[in-house]
C-alpha cells in the first residue's frame, strides 16, 4: 500500500471532466440558465459564454452576420445560437460515450 | 534489465488487462507491463514511471480514450500510442488517428492476428538501446514507391489506404498484383499515377478484398518505371524559365479554378503571427474577414487549452446569407464561404479544398 500511495499521491494526475449540458448567457455573458454540472467550475462557463459572445460580434463588424457557430475540437463540440439578448450554448463531449445530437434548426 | 522498455495499458475490463498483460510480457523484448483501469490512474502511472507505449481502450466511463489520448498527446508528447478498441465505426479511427494515435487495432482483429499485433508493438518499441525515435515511424521516410514495392514483393493480398491531409486514396493488392486503385476521384492506372506523385502521407494495411474487379493489367513495375520517369521530366528545370507574373497568373487562374468547381463562394487564408498580407478570391472583403479568422483562432485556441478539448478540428459558422468553415493551420487560418442553401459535407469540402490550395 505505501507503494501505491506515493505513486498516486500529488496532484499531478488531475483530470478535468468534459463540461456536457446547455448555458444561456445574457449580452454581458452573464450565465442565465445552465444544465451543467455543478460541479463544473463556473468561471470556465463564463469565459465561454464571453468568448461565443465575442465572435458573434466579430462577426457583425466584419460584416458576415452569424445567427449560429459551432466549435468542433477533438473531445468537445460548442454549438452557439445567438439570441436577442445574448446566447444559447450547447455542450457535447465527442466521447465514445456520449452520443452528438445536431440541434434542429429553428 | 534498465532497458526494459515500458508499456501501459488502459482498459476498464480486468479480464481483458490479465489477458493483454500476458500477451505482451511474452514479447521478445521483454517489456515491463504496467495496467490501469481508469484515465486517472494511467495519469498518475505515466507522470511517475517512464512509459514508452499506451494501449488504451475507447469506451471506458468517466474519462475515455479520446479525451485520455488527447491529454497525452499534450502532456506527453514522446509517448507514443496505440488504441485497441471493440468499437467498429470508422469514425473512431479517423479520430484516433487526428489525435496522432501511431496505431488502431479492434479488439476482435487482434484476437484473431495476434502474431501481427505484436509484431506492430515490437516495431513501435523500436529498441531499447537505441535513440527514442527508432522504430516503426521510420517507414515513413520511405516513399510510396518502395511501401508498394514492398507489399508485392512479399506475395500477399492487402489494401492499402494511403491518406495525406484529408485526400484519402487506396490500392489493392491480391497476392502481390496491383489489380486496382483509386485516387482524387480516378480508378485504376490513372489514379496510380495521380497517387504517386504524392510526396507525404501516411498509409494504413486494410483486409484484402480478394473480389475486388480489376482494372490495372499492367505488371507493377512497369507500372512505377513508367511513374518514375514522368516524375523525373516534371522535376527537370525548364529550357525556358516561365516568368514570375505568368507562374502567379497561372496559380490564381488554379486556385479559381478550384473555388468554382467545388461550388465556394469565397476562401481567405488569413496569416497567423506573421505580418503578412491575407489571400483571397472570391471576395471584396479580404481584411475584416482575415481579422475574424484570426480572431476566431485565437478565441478557439484559448478554449480548447482552458477545456481541455483537445485540438481544433474547425470552426462552422451559419448566418442568412451564407455558412462559413474556418480551418486553422500553424502558420495560417483559411475561412472558406460557401451559399447558405449548401448542404453537404462542407468541412470535408472545405479541408480538400484548402488542401488543394497550400498544395
Amino acid at each position: 500500500m505505501g507503494i501505491l500511495k506515493r505513486i498516486f499521491a500529488g496532484s499531478h494526475a488531475a483530470v478535468q471532466q468534459l463540461p456536457a449540458g446547455t448555458v444561456t448567457v445574457d449580452r454581458q455573458g452573464n450565465i442565465v440558465t445552465s444544465t451543467v454540472s455543478a460541479a463544473y467550475p463556473g468561471n470556465l462557463l463564463h469565459s465561454l459564454g464571453r468568448d461565443v459572445l465575442e465572435l458573434f460580434r466579430e462577426a457583425r463588424t466584419a460584416q458576415m452576420p452569424l445567427s449560429e457557430v459551432s466549435l468542433h475540437f477533438g473531445s468537445l463540440r460548442i454549438t452557439a445560437r445567438e439570441l436577442r439578448g445574448g446566447a444559447i450554448i450547447f455542450l457535447f463531449p465527442q466521447t465514445a460515450l456520449f452520443s452528438t445530437p445536431t440541434p434542429a434548426r429553428p | 534489465m534498465e532497458n526494459r522498455h515500458k508499456i501501459l495499458i488502459l482498459d476498464d475490463d480486468s479480464d481483458w488487462l490479465a489477458l493483454c498483460r500476458e500477451l505482451l510480457e511474452a514479447l521478445p523484448s521483454r517489456p515491463e507491463v504496467f495496467t490501469a483501469n481508469n484515465a486517472k490512474r494511467a495519469l498518475a502511472l505515466l507522470e511517475t514511471e517512464k512509459v514508452r507505449l499506451l494501449i488504451s481502450d475507447l469506451k471506458m466511463p468517466r474519462i475515455d480514450g479520446l479525451q485520455m489520448l488527447s491529454i497525452v498527446r499534450r502532456r506527453f508528447p514522446e509517448l507514443r500510442t496505440v488504441v485497441l478498441s471493440g468499437l467498429e465505426d470508422e469514425e473512431y479511427r479517423s479520430r484516433a488517428y487526428a489525435l496522432g494515435v501511431d496505431l488502431f487495432w479492434l479488439k476482435p482483429e487482434m484476437q484473431r492476428n495476434s502474431k501481427l499485433f505484436t509484431e506492430c508493438l515490437e516495431s513501435l518499441l523500436g529498441h531499447a538501446d537505441r535513440d527514442a525515435d527508432a522504430g516503426f515511424r521510420g517507414i515513413q521516410s520511405k516513399s510510396l514507391m518502395d511501401i508498394i514495392q514492398m507489399e508485392c514483393l512479399s506475395r500477399t493480398s492487402t489494401a492499402l489506404r494511403i491518406t495525406r491531409g484529408p485526400l484519402v486514396a487506396k490500392l489493392w493488392i491480391h497476392e502481390g498484383e496491383l489489380i486496382d486503385a483509386e485516387c482524387e476521384g480516378a480508378r485504376g492506372e490513372v489514379a496510380f499515377q495521380r497517387l504517386l506523385a504524392w510526396k507525404t502521407g501516411t498509409f494504413e494495411n486494410l483486409p484484402a478484398e480478394p473480389n475486388r474487379e480489376r482494372t490495372i493489367n499492367k505488371p507493377v513495375n512497369a507500372l512505377l518505371l513508367e511513374s518514375a520517369q514522368t516524375l523525373d521530366e516534371a522535376a527537370q528545370p525548364s529550357t525556358e524559365p516561365e516568368s514570375l507574373e505568368s507562374a502567379l497568373h497561372r496559380k490564381t487562374m488554379w486556385k479559381l479554378a478550384q473555388l468554382t468547381r467545388e461550388g465556394a463562394e469565397f476562401v481567405v487564408a488569413a496569416p497567423m503571427g506573421t505580418a503578412d498580407d491575407p489571400e483571397a478570391l472570391g471576395t471584396q472583403n479580404v481584411a475584416a474577414l482575415a481579422q475574424w479568422a484570426q480572431r476566431a483562432t485565437e478565441i478557439a485556441r484559448r478554449l480548447s487549452d482552458r477545456l481541455e478539448a483537445g485540438p481544433l478540428s474547425h470552426i462552422a459558422g451559419q448566418g442568412v446569407e451564407r455558412q462559413v468553415v474556418m480551418l486553422a493551420r500553424t502558420n495560417r487560418a483559411f475561412l472558406v464561404g460557401w451559399p447558405a442553401e449548401s448542404t453537404e459535407n462542407l468541412p470535408e469540402k472545405s479541408r480538400k479544398l484548402v488542401a488543394s490550395w497550400e498544395s
